[in-house]
């Protein structure tokens, strides 16, 4: 079963095709179909009270009972919009997307010499990846913020992409090092009996294989540089902050804000919710380091 | 179909002897050195800054008052109730999010490895709690959810009362009254996603023929996920349960927007006790003495992970 998932791209296709929706699985009976349909609904109604309040007006959100169905409008979203939040959201696709292109920068060569050209101990090198994963990131805040305000850094986005590099950098190298070892080992051994040059090597054989995998790895990354928070608040201030900090901060007093507060989370929650929701099936691989496909 | 581990063909590193001369080993190297070198700077240095730190009595509040103290400030930090009270909060927050998702997370896989109507919609509702950032949830659950006058819990029992005649439905403050499970049901609701996609994907790569087999000499279901399912989905349990545990011990967005630790003390976890003392206690010999301690007790789970993620990893290397 195993060997047979790295034979050839066309068996693993059939494989993941089949997987989709085996027909010898057993069917649910009405009855569990039932329970089932319950558990998702209610796992999902406080997404969907999120989405649904971010589109009422402050006077319909905060009423007891609830009105599901007042009238629907884009004002909160305005609102937002006309409060600068533009900036934040800015801060963050930065954050996220540069500190993710450093991390397949520094990762893919590494899982290169970890899986098709491996070093000498290169569990021990996977596992020192890991084991940095496993230090509460609350232990460094300290030397870190002592360090970046002397090096006078605070407030500033490129801070936040070196942290957010490092957080993500072991993940990256055990997901990237998982799709690699699927490089078929003999046409690899094929290509360099006749004398390919790694260009061509790379291109031709490694490439197909891994670049979905670097497509998955970049989303894992870039959900948790954007999700990030506690460096986020504890080191900017007022340039630099990123959504999760305007979050936090636009809710100063008490009073009508409960739809502002859906559009914000609704907003900001966006864009993973569409790139997970794309990557569905890739999903599992990156949040088990790549141990589970 | 679903494996557990990409198998490599290697079985360790080939047999390319006439490679292993000098240059040859530091050719194969060069490609992890920068990856190498900036995690060493950035995540190891830090842990050294926190230990020098955690030797010093130094409150940025009283200037020129900072000097070598020793193990003080460790003496301190096993002394302290507050800080006790932290580790606690910690373990039970811990434990309860990780064991209530993982058994959620069970029951929702088993439901959605059969076949039903809209199961592949089903999933798609179902992991979004996953995916909605951490503090945007947290915000949610607190305003939205459990808030005492207009939230959807105390909203709906109200309407809930009227239609049965009451005049108003209980008024319940959630997060005062039941600080610590409020803070554990946001995050179950969160990770229990997670538990089921890792679930699902054991399910899912457990071999046909045994359970046809199973089915064939008339085991009953109970004795199938007894006796069959539940030792194949052992070791995705323990994964699942690892990697909840590493980042759930870490939480910090929960407690700081639900509840900012309170009331008192009572949902102060360890991170949060951690910030307080730095930014607003301002006790950094202190804070990196808690620091310490909490990477001690990080390295304790860590070598049990690990040492399960490795006999993961030799199982598909031997393959």
């Amino acid at each position: 079963m195993t060997h047979a998932a790295v034979a050839a791209p066309g068996a693993r296709f059939k494989k993941l095709l089949r997987s989709k929706d085996d027909p010898n699985s057993p069917r649910l009976s009405p009855l569990w179909t039932f329970v089932a349909w319950l558990a998702t609904l209610a796992f999902f109604a406080p997404v969907a009270w999120m989405v649904l309040t971010s589109f009422h007006q402050e006077a319909d959100a905060a009423t007891n009972p609830p009105t599901p169905f007042a009238p629907l409008t884009f004002d909160q979203y305005k609102l937002l919009f006309s409060r600068d939040i533009t900036p934040f959201l800015l801060n963050s696709a930065m954050a996220g997307v540069i500190s993710t292109l450093l991390v397949l920068l520094l990762a893919v060569p590494t899982a290169y010499a970890l899986s098709i050209k491996p070093v000498e101990k290169w569990t021990d090198v996977m596992f020192f990846f890991l084991s940095t994963k496993f230090l509460p990131a609350i232990a460094a805040l300290l030397p870190v913020y002592l360090i970046v305000k002397d090096i006078g850094m605070l407030d500033n986005v490129w801070t936040l992409i070196v942290l957010y590099t490092a957080m993500n950098l072991p993940i990256a190298v055990w997901m990237m090092r998982s799709f690699l070892a699927e490089v078929p080992k003999e046409i690899l051994e094929a290509a360099e009996v006749d004398g390919a040059n790694l260009f061509t090597v790379l291109w031709r054989v490694v490439a197909p294989v891994a670049l979905p995998g670097l497509a998955a790895t970049s989303l894992i990354c870039f959900i948790f540089s954007w999700n990030e928070f506690m460096f986020a608040v504890n080191l900017t201030a007022t340039q630099a902050s990123t959504a999760p900090v305007f979050l936090v901060g636009f809710i100063t007093n008490e009073g009508l804000f409960l739809a502002r507060l859906c559009a914000a989370a609704t907003l900001v929650s966006l864009p993973v919710l569409i790139a997970g929701f794309a990557a569905q099936d890739k999903l599992v691989r990156g949040l088990s380091l790549g141990a589970v496909k | 179909m679903t494996t557990l581990t990409a198998p490599p063909k290697t079985a360790p590193p080939p047999a390319h002897t006439q490679k292993s001369s000098g240059i040859g080993k530091w050719k194969r190297r060069i490609p992890l050195l920068p990856a190498l070198i900036f995690t060493i700077v950035v995540t190891q240095l830090p842990f050294v800054a926190t230990l020098v730190i955690s030797t010093f009595q130094w409150n940025i509040l009283k200037p020129g008052d900072r000097h070598f103290v020793g193990l003080s400030n460790f003496t301190f930090v096993f002394t302290d109730e507050r800080l006790r009270t932290a580790v606690l909060n910690t373990v039970v927050l811990t434990a309860s999010v990780v064991l209530i998702s993982v058994v959620l997370g069970l029951g929702l896989a088993m439901l959605l490895d059969r076949r039903f109507l809209g199961r592949g919609l089903a999933r798609t509702l179902l992991i979004s709690p996953f995916l909605v950032m951490p503090v945007a949830a947290a915000l949610l659950w607190k305003h939205a959810l459990y808030n005492p006058d207009y939230g959807l819990l105390n909203g709906t029992l109200n309407a809930v009362y009227r239609l049965f005649g009451a005049s108003n439905g209980p008024t319940v403050d959630w997060v005062s009254s039941y600080p610590m499970p409020a803070v554990v049901i946001s995050l179950v609701w969160q990770w229990t996603p997670f538990m089921m996609l890792i679930l699902l994907a054991g399910l899912q790569a457990q071999p046909g023929d045994v359970l046809e087999a199973a089915r064939m000499d008339g085991a009953s279901a109970m004795a199938t996920f007894r006796y069959i399912t539940l030792p194949h989905l052992r070791q995705y349990i323990e994964l699942g349960v690892l990697l909840g545990t590493i980042y759930v011990v870490q939480t910090f967005d929960s407690v700081y927007t639900i509840t900012q630790g309170g009331p008192g003390s009572q949902t102060t976890n360890l991170p949060y006790e951690i910030y307080l003392t730095m930014f607003r206690k301002y006790e950094y010999g202190e804070a990196a003495a808690a620091g310490v301690v909490v990477v001690l007790g990080s390295i304790v789970i860590a070598t049990f992970a690990l040492r399960t993620i490795a006999s993961l990893f030799r199982e598909e290397v031997s393959r």
